[in-house]
């Protein structure tokens, strides 16, 4: 909360991450490369800020000297991550474009299996939404035909578990393809 | 049956699932010769590309060669046409541009997308390719930029915008010669392709403040649709307005003003923050403001917090305008988010009366253990701000603090709450017994060095002058036995002070100085030894000279001093008064009622103006001889602020002679000074010599 304004700048966005319910890292994209330039820095990071949110499920928070927005649900934890001095609103309008678009792409089933089942729609909607830090996209009904991404649905269980009990590792990878 | 299979399933598949996720890499390079297959899988090579990203983002390392081939491979899937494949290619080029070399043999490809009919593809491969682009390149492919800028499209507008501002940082020069385009996109309908233009051309044209304010007359009159361009148009007015030190009756003003009516509650805030920033507001322009984020608190949490943030900083300067607001603080003290409760309740502290003061302090007590330390340094100086303007409810707050300093904390948390304490003593005679009782306390627990020093100072200076001194010096001498080297060389000087102020004590604290010579660390032994000497001499002015003044010189000074003393072998002794008396020290800025960041930049104490004077004039040869530096004077203006260039005069008073410093400063950007020269007419009073 310094009284100096924020140089006028398209950078808004120094980071985004995704966590699950043990505060493991899913996804995350830093775009300050003076904060936390090292993997160790980012992971601690990363552990303090889940530490301090995923008990209170209030939206907004500051710590570090960075200002963070973040949202859950089931077993995910969104953040985003701004300066001091940034405009809160911005943050949320960011994150509420990332869970809109994410909710739509995963069918409301926002949750961390899901989620690393298409994670490739993932990495396409968050590269959709941010692009080194600026703001590229807030709607996220653009984001989404932009991104055009087809669910993955899941394989019938039955097939994954005769995969497994014959060996056949190679198979699964192709889990899509016994549709 | 079949219930019991699903869950078994469950869990198996899970855990090969968890398996396929941790895969290491190297087992993946080996899949990526799949890529190699005709025709090509799109989905088998889709997971092994979204496998590569997601290991990488883990932290998982590619060696350069191994990056390499993959990289190779993963070229051939151009062919096929799958979209999503394509978009993970380009998405997986950005990831390895760092790790593999070689990078540019996809700038073809890519360059053939950027400009093919796919408009899909169009944006995400200009942003791949600018990800990998030189200058050189950047110069091959200008013209597919500029006319990327200026496309109808505008998801290939925004990419295009976008990366020119990334690298702009690489080529200035380059990407300058397109602020034509960038001009023609930001009339474009579409809100985000405006605010991409308008932050690439304020980005060009940041150091032109003319043609920035040209800029921003031209936007604020056309008005724009989109939020964020109106955000950035505000910051931009405002950096400007702080620039000019433009008056509240400026243009960009009254725009920043309009803005607090804009129908997004975004530009809403932006524009309310922005006037409470500025350093000459009145109470008068800050009225709508501060109704407009009043209004806010309703809204959800993000605004509520934004809002009361804001309200918290104009509260510091303008307690009266916020009290209209009390009401509404008073309702979130009980909010469930930890920060916002803490930012009322300190606005309320700001703009409370004395009688709710007691209220306030038993509704924070009650929560102060569940917010983080930032939070907590904040509700801390807002009561030390308190004390200041309430002076009787001193041991109210005085019980609260010293409740905190027994919790749990960090150390500025902690250090907070004793410089509160200190500040309460200073100011309030009344409260210094119970006072220092607290810090007693406080340091027999105490693992920050630096702390119980501060605080074992504090005693040797106001102990001695309480009614009953006797009872510090037991706390004063467990520290002697218990703590650090540190620690004790403190104590031992705080009882050296009990000792020569008080008679009655001395045969006790000589006592207790014998046993300290005995100590295992040097500094402490030569305290102790020093000051039974000089107590046992049973002089007054002694004991002022060496026990009660500190040093007064300024240390660099002393330093240099005595370096040059020892350089020239002299029979005189060293004497003091050689050494330029410490002008007050530039101090560091008081951090405000703000979250202290992370310190990644430790706080340095700025040496005084002489030191660095002294520095420099050290470092020219011809003054080597001079001696020590007497004082300079501050520097005169010899000429008018507006001509061509500016002279200023600085004079150095050394011991038998004096320096002139003559700062020529040049105004004028396309100009060189050369061959300066300088004429003196002396007045021929004196009988000055010119070396």
């Amino acid at each position: 909360m310094d009284s100096t304004s924020l140089e006028p700048s398209l950078y808004t966005v120094k980071a985004v991450f995704i966590l699950d319910n043990d505060g493991n890292r899913l996804l995350s994209k830093y775009y300050d490369p003076e904060l936390y330039p090292s993997m160790k820095e980012q992971k601690n990071f990363e552990r303090n800020v889940f530490n301090k949110t995923h008990k209170a499920d209030n939206e907004i928070s500051l710590l570090e000297g960075l200002t963070i927005v973040y949202k859950s649900s089931i077993d995910l934890f969104f953040y985003v991550v701004g300066s001091v001095q940034e405009n809160e609103l911005m943050l949320m309008s960011v994150l509420n474009c990332l869970f809109e678009s994410l909710s739509h792409i995963l069918r409301k089933n926002v949750e961390r299996k899901c989620l690393l089942d298409n994670m490739e729609g993932v990495f396409l909607v968050v590269d959709e939404i941010i692009d080194g830090g600026v703001i590229l996209e807030s709607d996220p009904q653009q984001v989404l035909q932009k991104v055009n991404y087809r669910l993955m649905s899941e394989p019938a269980y039955g097939f994954v578990l005769l995969d497994y009990i014959t060996g056949n590792l190679e198979a699964q990878t192709d889990r899509s393809q016994l549709l | 049956m079949i219930k019991k299979f699903d869950k078994k399933d469950e869990d198996r598949s899970d855990k090969t699932f968890d398996a396929l996720w941790k895969s290491n890499l190297i087992f993946l390079l080996t899949q990526s010769r799949i890529f190699n297959e005709t025709p090509i899988n799109p989905r088998r090579c889709l997971h092994i590309l979204t496998k590569i990203i997601y290991l990488l983002n883990q932290g998982e390392h590619f060696g350069t060669t191994e990056a390499t081939e993959a990289f190779f491979a993963m070229t051939r899937l151009f062919q096929s046409n799958d979209q999503t494949l394509r978009r993970m290619c380009y998405l997986t080029i950005k990831e390895m541009a760092n790790i593999s070399e070689d990078v540019i043999i996809v700038t073809s490809s890519l360059t053939k997308d950027m400009t093919g009919k796919e408009d899909v593809y169009r944006g995400p491969a200009i942003r791949a390719l600018c990800r990998i682009t030189d200058t050189t390149m950047l110069q091959a492919i200008e013209r597919y930029m500029k006319q990327a800028i200026v496309d109808k499209v505008p998801s290939v507008s925004s990419s295009a915008l976008v990366s020119s501002l990334h690298m702009v940082k690489m080529s200035y020069d380059v990407v300058k010669r397109w602020v034509n385009e960038a001009q023609e996109a930001a009339s474009s309908d579409n809100i985000m392709v405006q605010y991409h233009a308008l932050g690439l051309l304020y980005h060009l044209r940041k150091n032109d403040r003319l043609a920035v304010t040209k800029m921003l007359n031209k936007f604020t009159k056309s008005g724009l649709k989109s939020p964020f361009a109106y955000c950035m148009l505000i910051r931009i007015a405002s950096k400007l307005l702080d620039e000019t030190e433009g008056g509240h009756d400026s243009p960009l003003f009254d725009f920043i003003e309009s803005c607090l009516r804009n129908k997004n509650e975004m530009v809403v805030y932006e524009a309310a923050s922005a006037i409470v920033h500025m350093p000459n507001c009145t109470a008068r322009e800050l009225a709508p403001a501060v109704s407009g984020h009043n209004m806010l608190i309703y809204y959800l949490t993000a605004l509520r917090y934004a809002a009361v943030r804001t309200l918290n900083k104009v509260a510091m300067k303008h307690p009266s305008a916020v009290t209209a607001c009390n009401l509404d603080l008073e309702n979130l003290i009980t909010d469930s988010n930890r920060s916002i409760a803490t930012l009322a309740i300190t606005t309320l502290l700001k703009t409370g009366s004395e009688s709710s003061v007691d209220r306030l302090m038993k509704q924070i007590s009650s929560f102060v253990s569940e917010i983080s330390d930032e939070f907590k340094v904040v509700v801390v100086q807002a009561i030390s701000a308190l004390c200041q303007k309430y002076p009787r409810k001193h041991s109210v707050m005085m019980n609260f603090l010293s409740n905190m300093l027994r919790d749990d904390g960090g150390f500025e948390y902690k250090r907070a709450i004793v410089d509160c304490i200190i500040g309460i003593i200073e100011e309030n005679p009344e409260s210094k017994e119970t006072g220092l009782a607290h810090l007693c306390e406080f340091i027999e627990d105490c693992e920050h060095t630096v702390l119980a020093t501060k605080i074992l100072h504090l005693l040797g200076k106001e102990g001695p002058r309480t009614p009953q001194p006797s009872k510090y010096i037991r706390f004063i001498f467990n520290r002697v036995v218990l703590e650090s080297e540190a620690v004790r060389a403190a104590a031992v000087s705080a009882l050296a002070k009990f000792g020569a102020q008080n008679d009655d004590l001395l045969p006790s604290v000589l006592v207790l100085m014998q046993r300290c010579m005995m100590d295992s660390d040097d500094e402490v032994r030569d305290r102790a030894t020093f000051y039974m000497n000089v107590l046992q001499q049973k002089q007054k002015a002694l004991n002022a000279a060496y026990i009660f003044n500190g040093l007064s010189v300024s240390v660099p000074g002393l330093e240099k001093s005595l370096h040059q003393y020892t350089l020239e072998p002299s029979e005189r002794p060293f004497d003091l008064k050689s050494v330029p008396l410490a002008s007050a020290p530039i101090t560091e800025q008081k951090t405000e009622l703000a979250p202290v960041a992370s310190s990644k930049i430790p706080e340095k104490l700025a040496p005084s103006r002489q030191d660095i004077y002294q520095e420099q004039l050290a470092s020219i040869t011809e003054f080597q001889g001079l001696g020590p530096l007497f004082k300079s004077s501050e520097p005169v203006q010899l000429t008018e602020a507006e001509t061509e260039y500016v002279v200023r005069c600085i004079k150095h008073t050394f011991a038998g002679h004096m320096v002139f410093q003559f700062d020529c400063t040049n105004t004028l950007n396309d100009q060189l000074l050369q061959k300066v020269r300088w004429e003196e007419r002396p007045c021929g009073v004196h009988s000055w010599n010119t070396v």
